[in-house]
């Protein structure tokens, strides 16, 4: 690694440490954009190094939520009459069982979705192109449908997260341990994803994206990499979704937990306006999105569905690349491509 | 097959790649190029940062500038619920500018005016937490109102109690809010298990203090569920039979096979819940369908305009309102149900649903807390507005200490026609009556 | 479970015949769409707001004072239009590209579309009354909406009518010559740009058809689009495409499939159970053709 990128991780750390402490009334906001960064990341394992255009990795998400908070009511608590009658009993945690139920839920949001996604993966993943696009999409829908339909979950009404133990600290304390939980997995992530990438992993994922049936040819089991790639999404939406649970407080099995038309949506056109098949690409991309999003979003209103309409169109059609997909056309020096002028001249745009 | 098989397989593999096919060489390059990429990412994260310490430095808005009170409001322009959010809007602004007119609200001597900071929670709860938090946290907002919708409200409840800050909501009726112990929401409505209820034992008493067969059939969201409940609860009650018991996803505009049930089983009662779309549905099937019922209750008949859009079709659905505009109560604002019956509607081109008249009087509420609290201090506005006990065109409020409103009884109406008008009539509480419950319903043949 | 269906068989009548006639309706919105993928190689995911938005306009003349059952001529030809424009504004940028562009350009046109609506006629959940009356059949058990009959046989003339259009007009020739090769189609003169604006209107004028006959049958609403375009979508995949009586057909099966599972797994499940149903339907698509991809080897 180079010096300049030592600064800038570094730089980037410190800014995840000290920002709760420097901007303390965006803390939330700030934990969801971790939040979107994980999304993004792990879409793009899908998405863009594996080209597999999923619409279904919300179902990870879902699962890891209702799991999460399923483990933290249901290992102290009777979990039924928690849900009942739209719940109208609250239990209070003591603050250790509080810590101990939030752990063992994480864990359990992760494990989970990653046994669901190697359950269906052999059936799901043998989908090729839109076939698997609209499979995904219908998996995202029907799940959060069965979702509200299923009375210990508390159905239709949606379920409450055990709210923060008393006597522990105020809000300002629930806050600030959220964006540490969620900016150490987004780093775990991040850092994962890295790693996974620079291994034979990543270069297969990338095969199977650019020709799977000649990497299969080439004696590689596709279908063993592309559900262990799955898996990896699956594990880290699941956290993400568990966090997510806690952070929100209430969950709702088609707005909050199987959210295919905001989180569903939103991680694909983040990965894509940062730069789909890229390791920063997705980063930059949610930092962007979100950040345009809570800036500007809230003053539109009701104009700002019809804005994004537009960017959605605008990006795909005229940068589907990305903006790292931009830069790199714009300044291909600067990623190390060596340009030849002459080359770059006499290249015809073909229509 | 073969050859179609691949060439899906082909189009897809080839098409979706950032940049077509590459060798496996040139993608070990490609990591080195992205750490160059780092370069550039260097430049985002400044901007990021500014960008993020601007925002930062317009969280300087006071709850109480100037002479402003402004309060906070998360409510659906976009979404499902547009249509509802866009009655809580307006109700909630004829109040602003009714008190503001009429001098504002009086605070140690001194004068202020009401302002409202609205965000659009695109009828999404997830949504809707967040932009509380937001409300709350950047906007320095310390005094909210509530958004449209139980599900809505039950999302945002968790954020202003943890961060001790007093919601007065009119909208969400969920009786599940009212049992966690909330000490910082108030609201002006009488709970959702309430609406139907009263139906329920009016059907009982028509059929001579008989158990009866309840059919039904509701949307799948909080309100509608808890709406089910006070159902569940007085068929308990009466020792009623429910036969039939369906919940409608929130997509689905069709209710054929539910209605299909109903017509086999002949129950003495049909519930039906489900927003604007539960109670449009719902009639237009009935009436085609010729389904025969004794009784018919709803809810949200004002908000969707059921007796103007199905006219004759709609006649005797029984309809559970939190307000009507003919009952008597009044207030030194509006007047009374009348007068704002019609200053909504010159304002704003409609007659006013239950919706609007709570959503108005949330303000009342606020204005009267304020002046009884004589300070900004929000524990002291919360313990005046707990201490609320007023009338008002919308009906007497009075907060338990859960913070639900236990002085105004649910209102029945029943949609009557005289020739092609129709309209709604009350028919319970008999105090309010201008009409008798026609009961049982005339047979579909004989209308 | 709900057992009620088959202690009362005559329900059962009555879920077959309102599922078939509501499946002509999606078979209606299905064939546009298996045109416009045949041909264009477009999976347009704003194809439900383009149904709500016919409806629109059918709603529009009813409130205009004019019978709404009109709305299936003039929708149609408003929709042609918009369908065109749109294929000149957005869709001639997505054609060639890879699939995935399309369906996020089409979801980015549908989110669009739903808010326009929602500006324009507003959020209240509206209906046109027809005043068609109810058919009873069976002793007053069965009932027949005749709004339903009514968009049962709209649908199926405009489905026949379709079917000649293609067969015999010069038009409707080159559409077809284009879906089997494009290239070709264009050395031998055909002007696809023109054929391809063809196409996308044609499938706007039927997402018109049906969005006036679902005014008259059901609720519009500018945001309840999407399970149209999910159903029509997953009547193409069961159809294959180019297969007109595999379209209709498979669109009554998904009807009356949606009516069943509502008697039998309640109405909760209804929509839950279509969505599984098209997840099962794909899995089971790809063991098949995996299966027949070993054999050959």
């Amino acid at each position: 690694m180079k010096r300049n990128n030592l600064i800038l991780y570094g730089a980037l750390l410190v800014f995840g440490l000290l920002a709760p402490f420097l901007f303390p009334a965006f803390k939330l906001q700030i934990s969801f954009m971790w939040i979107l960064v994980i999304l993004a990341l792990t879409w793009d394992v899908q998405g863009g190094q594996m080209g597999y255009n999923t619409f279904g990795n919300i179902l990870f998400f879902g699962i890891g939520m209702y799991i999460c908070a399923s483990t933290q009511i249901g290992l102290f608590f009777p979990l039924e009459e928690w849900t009942a009658s739209g719940g109208e009993k609250t239990f209070l945690h003591t603050p250790s069982q509080y810590f101990l139920g939030l752990s063992a839920g994480l864990v359990l949001a992760g494990i989970v979705p990653v046994v669901v996604a190697a359950l269906i993966g052999y059936g799901i993943l043998g989908l090729r192109g839109h076939y698997f696009a609209i499979c995904t999409l219908g998996l995202g829908i029907a799940a959060g449908e069965l979702a509200g339909g299923i009375e210990i979950i508390g159905a239709g009404q949606g379920m409450t997260a055990p709210p923060w133990p008393k006597g522990i600290g105020d809000t300002e304390f629930r806050s600030e341990f959220f964006y540490f939980l969620t900016f150490i997995t987004m780093l775990a992530t991040f850092t994962f994803l890295r790693w996974a990438y620079q291994r034979r992993f990543g270069l297969v994922l990338n095969a199977i994206r650019d020709n799977e049936d000649k990497a299969e040819a080439m004696g590689i089991h596709t279908m063993r990499y592309k559900i262990l790639g799955w898996m990896v999404s699956a594990f880290f939406v699941g956290i993400a979704g568990g966090l997510v649970g806690n952070m929100v407080g209430y969950i709702e099995p088609t707005e909050i937990a199987f959210a295919g038309a905001t989180y569903g949506v939103f991680m694909i056109l983040m990965a894509i306006l940062g730069g789909k098949g890229t390791l920063w690409g997705p980063v930059i991309g949610a930092m962007v999105f979100h950040i345009f999003k809570e800036g500007f979003w809230t003053f539109f209103l009701g104009w700002q569905y019809v804005a994004l309409g537009v960017l959605i169109v605008v990006i795909v059609i005229f940068f589907p690349e990305g903006i790292m997909g931009w830069l790199r056309e714009k300044f291909p020096e600067r990623f190390g491509e060596v340009v030849d002028e002459a080359d770059r001249k006499a290249q015809v745009v073909l229509k | 097959m073969w050859v179609t098989m691949v060439s899906i397989g082909y189009r897809c593999s080839s098409g979706i790649g950032l940049s077509g096919e590459r060798t496996i060489d040139e993608l070990k390059i490609n990591h080195d190029m992205e750490e160059k990429m780092l370069k550039i990412f260097h430049k985002t994260l400044v901007t990021t940062v500014s960008v993020v310490a601007l925002m930062a430095t317009a969280v300087t808005q006071a709850r109480v500038d100037g002479d402003t009170i402004t309060l906070g409001a998360a409510v659906s322009e976009t979404g499902k619920y547009s249509t509802n959010g866009k009655h809580t809007r307006n109700g909630y602004n004829l109040a602003v500018k009714r008190i503001n007119e009429m001098g504002g609200v009086t605070v140690g001597g001194k004068s202020y005016k009401f302002k409202i900071t609205y965000y659009d929670d695109e009828s999404n709860s997830g949504r809707a937490a967040q932009l509380a938090e937001r409300l709350i946290k950047q906007d320095g907002v310390k005094y909210m109102l509530g958004p449209y919708s139980s599900g809505l409200t039950k999302a945002i409840a968790p954020v202003t109690e943890e961060n001790k800050i007093p919601m007065v909501e009119a909208n969400g009726a969920s009786r599940s809010l009212f049992t966690k112990g909330y000490k910082y929401l108030f609201a002006v409505l009488s709970a959702a298990n309430q609406y139907l209820e009263v139906a329920i034992d009016l059907a009982v008493e028509k059929n001579g203090g008989k158990p009866v067969k309840i059919a039904m059939a509701f949307e799948q969201d909080a309100f509608s569920q808890d709406v089910r409940l006070g159902i569940v609860e007085a068929a308990e009650r009466t020792s009623s039979d429910i036969i039939i018991d369906d919940k409608l996803p929130k997509e689905l505009n069709d209710m054929a096979a539910t209605l299909a049930k109903v017509k086999a089983t002949r129950p003495d009662v049909l519930v039906v819940s489900g927003h604007s779309k539960g109670a449009l549905t719902a009639i237009r099937q009935i009436s085609e369908m010729k389904v025969d019922v004794p009784m018919l209750a709803m809810t949200h008949c004002d908000a969707s305009k059921l007796a103007k859009q199905h006219g004759k079709k709609s006649e005797y659905a029984l309809c559970a309102a939190q307000w009507h505009k003919s009952l008597s109560y009044s207030d030194g604002f509006f007047g009374d149900g009348k007068k704002f019956d019609s200053d909504f509607t010159s304002e704003y081109g409609y007659a006013p649903p239950y919706q609007a008249a709570e959503s108005a009087a949330a303000l009342l509420v606020w204005k009267a807390a304020f002046e009884r609290a004589n300070s900004f201090d929000t524990e002291k506005v919360r313990d005046a507005l707990a201490l609320t006990d007023m009338q008002t065109f919308y009906g007497n409020i009075k907060f338990s200490s859960a913070g639900q409103n236990i002085a105004k009884p649910m209102v029945l109406f029943q949609v009557r026609c005289e020739g092609d008008e129709c309209e709604n009539r009350v028919v319970a509480p008999t105090k309010w009556a201008s009409a008798e419950l026609v009961h049982p319903i005339p047979k579909w043949s004989d209308r | 479970m709900d057992l009620l269906i088959f202690q009362v068989p005559i329900l059962m009548v009555q879920a077959s015949l309102d599922g078939a006639l509501l499946g002509i309706l999606f078979a209606l919105i299905a064939y546009g769409m298996a045109l416009q993928w045949g041909v264009m190689n477009i999976i347009n995911i704003a194809q439900g707001e383009m149904v709500i938005l016919g409806g629109y306009i059918a709603y529009t003349m009813y409130v205009m004072g004019i019978h709404p059952a009109y709305g299936v001529i003039v929708s149609p030809i408003i929709m042609y239009f918009i369908g065109w424009l749109l294929y000149k504004l957005v869709i001639n940028r997505v054609v060639d590209r890879d699939l995935f562009i399309s369906i996020l350009a089409t979801f980015g046109i549908s989110i669009l579309t739903q808010q326009l609506m929602n500006f324009i006629f507003g959020a209240d959940v509206v209906v046109a009354q027809s005043n068609f009356g109810t058919t009873l059949l069976f002793d007053d058990m069965v009932t027949l909406p005749n709004a339903k009959i009514f968009s049962a046989l709209v649908g199926i003339i405009f489905a026949i009518g379709l079917v000649l259009y293609m067969k015999k007009s010069k038009l409707g020739r080159a559409i077809r010559a284009t879906s089997q090769n494009a290239r070709a189609a264009k050395i031998l003169g055909i002007d696809t740009e023109r054929v391809y604006a063809a196409t996308f209107g044609i499938n706007a004028a039927l997402c018109g058809v049906a969005g006036a006959l679902i005014s008259i049958t059901f609720t519009l609403h500018p945001y309840v689009g999407l399970p149209y375009t999910v159903r029509s979508f997953m009547i193409v995949i069961i159809a294959g495409l180019g297969n007109l009586p595999g379209v209709a057909l498979s669109g009554m099966g998904l009807g009356v499939f949606e009516e069943f599972s509502d008697y039998i797994l309640g109405t909760e499940f209804r929509i839950g159970s279509v969505f599984t149903l098209l997840v099962l339907i794909l899995v089971y698509r790809r063991f098949r053709l995996s299966r027949k991809r070993e054999y050959l080897e």
